[in-house]
């Protein structure tokens, strides 16, 4: 099992959620975060004070999937929150050690396996 | 407005022996006009809520700019040439001529304007600005998210002078639309029929936002539109009430009228929302009060309260169902400017021909009778003038927009878009917590620790 976990644009989200319906993933959950990648400042101005706006609106994904889900999950987010502008997002792949289902207690991949 | 009274001007014009009876300046009409000129212009902000939140929280600023810079824009506007093009005597039925200009002439006397007024000339001609400054705001509901604000501010002054003079002409400033007899009391036809076609043609011309019809777009503060609806109907009271242009009993029919036919609407309008699907929405209702006020707007000093109820309940309809339509349709008017100020403003141009009657609640107030009171040519009148309007208005938008195109981009980047109008267009956002934002100082120099670590 794997937690896959990705920062992408907020405008993309809907792209990304698409995506991942037809790959057949169901279970996920998302947070708008903020966070700086890289890509170029914004200036914003009230009144007299001039800022540059070091963080960006971003929205993470978390995703758990069983290993024979990762490479699909990615590629789905992969292509679906793609600009090719910097700030993009990144997608994290990280080891999960233990998985329950809270309803039933199912553990590991039958937890992350849909229902029905 | 008063075309009997426009026609009495004339006469006095063409030089009739001993009709020149000019009106006294009533202190009481004066004192009704001053509050009412604020009330007309307390509609535009209150619009910019209303439009403001209907739209996504990342371009809620941007919306609400497009009808705020109206205040300025289209006001100068007004003082400069519109006012002149618009209401002076001069000219001819199509245009005014530009003796007003830069508000030359313009006193605190009731002596110049075209029609015999009895309130200080400059007072007149800053209500009728506040109109104005309206009807160009309205037509932004149709071309949020997606318009340069730099092309719309262009557009908008340029569609006050090219669009909205030459027909508040016609209608108001004895043109040819009131030569013929058709009545508008507050501006069904130059207001909201103008604005409604405006930004049908405004919408068709820039295309759909890009996420349109992709995914859910939703309003993002519905206690604003609420806000928006309660502060236009109040302000509405001015634009209605005020059109009499004195503190008279037309001023009071107007006022009730304009108090009846929206609360009529609003239950027609929860009757349909109840019926279709079984719950009564903030947005519906909102909308409602808004099309039953456009509804009663030509009709509000000419027809018994009774006859408001009714265009109130009638008015509902056509415009309900052109909001359902277009929902499922490919136009993207964002904000229904068609359906709500266009379809309402036909129906109620319509409905001022057929409920119109010279004696109401006793008093002979009225202009005109209309088809109920045995006058059914007033029908086709009307109908004619909503067809003059709809085709001027249309073709003129369209013009304006590609000379402006020509000059400047009308659409923003898909980025821009994408991002959001709030931060591309203005460098302002409507809700941030201020988190990652570095002050700049004059040298451009950032002081101080970013907020974050960078990696």
């Amino acid at each position: 099992m794997k937690l896959v976990v990705a920062i992408v644009r907020p405008e993309k989200v809907n792209d990304v959620l698409e995506a991942l319906y037809k790959a057949e993933v169901r279970g996920l959950t998302i947070s708008r975060v903020q966070g700086h990648g890289g890509e170029t400042d914004e200036v914003q101005t009230y009144r007299g004070t001039t800022v540059k706006m070091e963080l960006h609106e971003k929205v993470r994904f978390e995703i758990g999937v069983s290993d024979s889900f990762v490479a699909p999950t990615v590629r789905a987010i992969m292509s679906a929150a793609r600009t090719g502008e910097v700030g993009d997002g990144k997608i994290f792949v990280l080891p999960v050690e233990k998985v329950y289902r809270i309803r039933t207690g199912e553990e590991d991949t039958a937890a992350v396996t849909p229902v029905g | 407005m008063k075309n009997l009274r426009w026609l009495g001007m004339l006469a006095v014009g063409a030089g009739s022996v001993g009709l020149a009876q000019e009106p006294e300046l009533s202190a009481a009409d004066t004192a009704w006009m001053l509050v009412a000129t604020g009330l007309v212009l307390l509609m535009t902000p209150a619009l910019a809520f209303f439009y403001g939140g209907l739209v996504r929280a990342k371009s809620s600023l941007n919306t609400m700019m497009m009808s705020f810079v109206a205040l300025g824009f289209v006001g100068v506007a007004w003082a400069l040439v519109g006012y002149s093009l618009s209401l002076s005597p001069g000219g001819n039925n199509f245009i005014g001529d530009l003796r007003f200009g830069f508000l030359s002439g313009v006193s605190l006397e009731n002596k110049g304007a075209v029609v015999p007024i009895t309130i200080p000339h400059l007072l007149w001609m800053a209500f009728q600005g506040t109109f104005c400054v309206i009807t160009a705001a309205l037509i932004s509901g149709a071309v949020v998210e997606r318009m340069r604000f730099p092309a719309f501010m262009l557009f908008m002054t340029l569609w006050s002078v090219a669009v909205y003079a030459p027909l508040a002409k016609w209608v108001w400033g004895g043109g040819f639309l009131a030569d013929l007899g058709a009545w508008d009391f507050a501006g069904g036809t130059v207001v909201h029929i103008n604005a409604g076609i405006s930004g049908l043609v405004a919408a068709l011309v820039l295309g759909a936002r890009k996420d349109f019809g992709r995914q859910a777009i939703l309003p993002h503060n519905v206690p604003f539109v609420l806000l928006g609806a309660a502060l236009l109907w109040f302000g509405w009271f001015g634009f209605n009430a005020g059109s009499a242009w004195g503190a008279s009993q037309s001023a009071s029919i107007a006022f009730v009228n304009t108090l009846l036919a929206p609360a009529a609407t609003l239950v027609a309008w929860a009757l349909l929302d109840l019926t279709r699907t079984g719950k009564v929405t903030a947005v519906g209702l909102a909308t409602a009060i808004v099309v039953g006020l456009v509804v009663i707007t030509p009709a509000a000093g000419y027809v018994s309260p009774t006859s408001a109820l009714l265009m109130g309940a009638i008015g509902a309809f056509p415009s309900y169902f052109a909001l359902l339509w277009r929902a499922r349709s490919k136009l993207d008017d964002s904000l229904d400017v068609f359906a709500g100020h266009g379809v309402g403003g036909m129906t109620g141009a319509i409905l001022t021909g057929v409920f119109g009657q010279k004696v109401i609640a006793g008093v002979e107030v009225g202009y005109f009778d209309g088809l109920i009171a045995g006058n059914p040519q007033q029908v086709l009148i009307q109908a004619f003038a909503v067809l003059i309007a709809v085709l001027y208005s249309g073709l003129m938008t369209f013009g304006l927009l590609k000379l402006v195109g020509a000059v400047t981009p009308l659409r923003a980047s898909a980025k821009d878009e994408a991002t959001g109008m709030d931060v591309s267009q203005h460098g302002e956002e409507s809700y941030t917590s201020g988190e990652g934002a570095i002050l700049v100082l004059e040298s451009g120099e950032p002081r101080g620790a970013p907020a974050t670590v960078k990696g």
